[in-house]
């Protein structure tokens, strides 16, 4: 049994413990929920698309971990306003 | 003399820390420190026979805090070495019968007459934790590499940081090498990757154990066994030696038959 899930390739246990844990505890540190991020999101997109264009598609908001600290990193696109053809 | 208190803790319970403070102190001891362990898992008293001295107690822990007895008489010297002792539990209270500041006083009283102050800590995070954290002047968070272990662990690791009692040393216990190596155990450096604190010992799941605590004899006194060896390092590191850890996930075969017996 355990060899042929092995050949199928089912994923070691440690590995799931490992990418799980990561997740939980970002959330136990931060006391921050994935829909409340989502909402943030939306948020932070709202205020910026009133000062310049963004393609809101294209934002991403992320929590990384930097040793027992947490930080948020925003990848937020701009459009080109300039490159625009005049006339 | 001017003691430091170590205090072990770890959120979960059954990770080890009784056995582990029994150990350690024995570590400490075995290199001429004086020390004393205080069980602070009060109602729940288990370091006495950890450490083969439950026949011994007359007085407690909440014995001392509430006048009944001095300081002196509630330490029980453990025989097989020079300057070990313990202050048992009270095993018939709970843990309000102790509060924060009275295990300051406690620990300032007795940080004159010895090398180190270990307190074994209960599970948990509420009040027996935070009598046991109270006068630590270094705290080490025990863990397993099991999922519900390594939370608690985080959990609080980040307490501790909060209280300004950071930064805490990790401890690593029951590892098994197989696991590890076929993928189905966390391994040292994922644990240390997720929590992110300095490690001070990593200790292999070891049947010695088991018998020592039937027998009432850390293995630390004797170091042929992987578990008591791993105590004894971590002894040695709070005495700032510095000792390489044990190799435990590449333990080879015959490491592994002579650790077997005993």
């Amino acid at each position: 049994m355990d060899f042929l899930s092995r050949l199928v390739g089912h994923k070691k246990s440690a590995g799931s413990a490992k990418e799980r844990l990561q997740l939980v505890l970002i959330h136990d540190r931060t006391d921050l929920t994935p829909s409340a991020l989502d909402a943030m999101k939306d948020e932070l997109i709202e205020v910026i698309s009133r000062y310049v264009e963004i393609d809101p598609t294209a934002v991403s908001i992320n929590i990384a971990k930097d040793g027992r600290s947490q930080r948020l990193v925003a990848d937020i696109p701009m459009r080109n306003t300039n490159r625009r053809r005049v006339k | 003399m001017t003691a430091s208190v170590v205090t072990v803790t770890s959120g979960k319970g059954g990770v080890g820390k009784t056995t582990s403070v029994a150990n350690i102190a024995v570590g400490l001891a075995s290199q001429g420190q004086r020390v004393v362990c205080i069980d602070g898992d009060i109602g729940l008293r288990n370091l006495d026979v950890v450490l083969g001295l439950e026949n011994r107690i007359v007085y407690d822990l909440v014995d001392v805090v509430e006048g009944r007895c001095r300081l002196r008489q509630a330490m029980i010297r453990d025989k097989r070495l020079p300057e070990l002792y313990l202050i048992p539990a009270a095993q018939t209270r709970d843990k309000s019968a102790v509060s924060p500041s009275d295990m300051v006083h406690l620990c300032d009283e007795l940080r004159q007459e010895c090398d180190w102050i270990l307190i074994d800590s209960p599970a948990g995070i509420e009040r027996g934790f935070r009598n046991s954290i109270a006068a630590a002047d270094k705290v080490l968070v025990m863990t397993n590499p099991e999922v519900s272990a390594v939370r608690d662990a985080d959990r609080v690791i980040g307490i501790l940081d909060a209280e300004e009692k950071g930064p805490a040393s990790l401890i690593i216990n029951r590892i098994k090498p197989a696991m590890v190596k076929r993928g189905d155990m966390l391994s040292v450096e994922d644990v240390l990757d997720l929590l992110a604190i300095q490690l001070i010992g990593i200790v292999p799941e070891d049947e010695n154990v088991i018998v020592a605590s039937n027998r009432g004899t850390p293995m630390a006194f004797d170091d042929k066994s992987r578990a008591g060896q791993a105590f004894q390092n971590i002894a040695k590191r709070l005495l700032g030696e510095e000792v390489p850890f044990l190799d435990v996930e590449n333990q080879g075969f015959f490491q592994r038959i002579f650790s077997g017996r005993k």
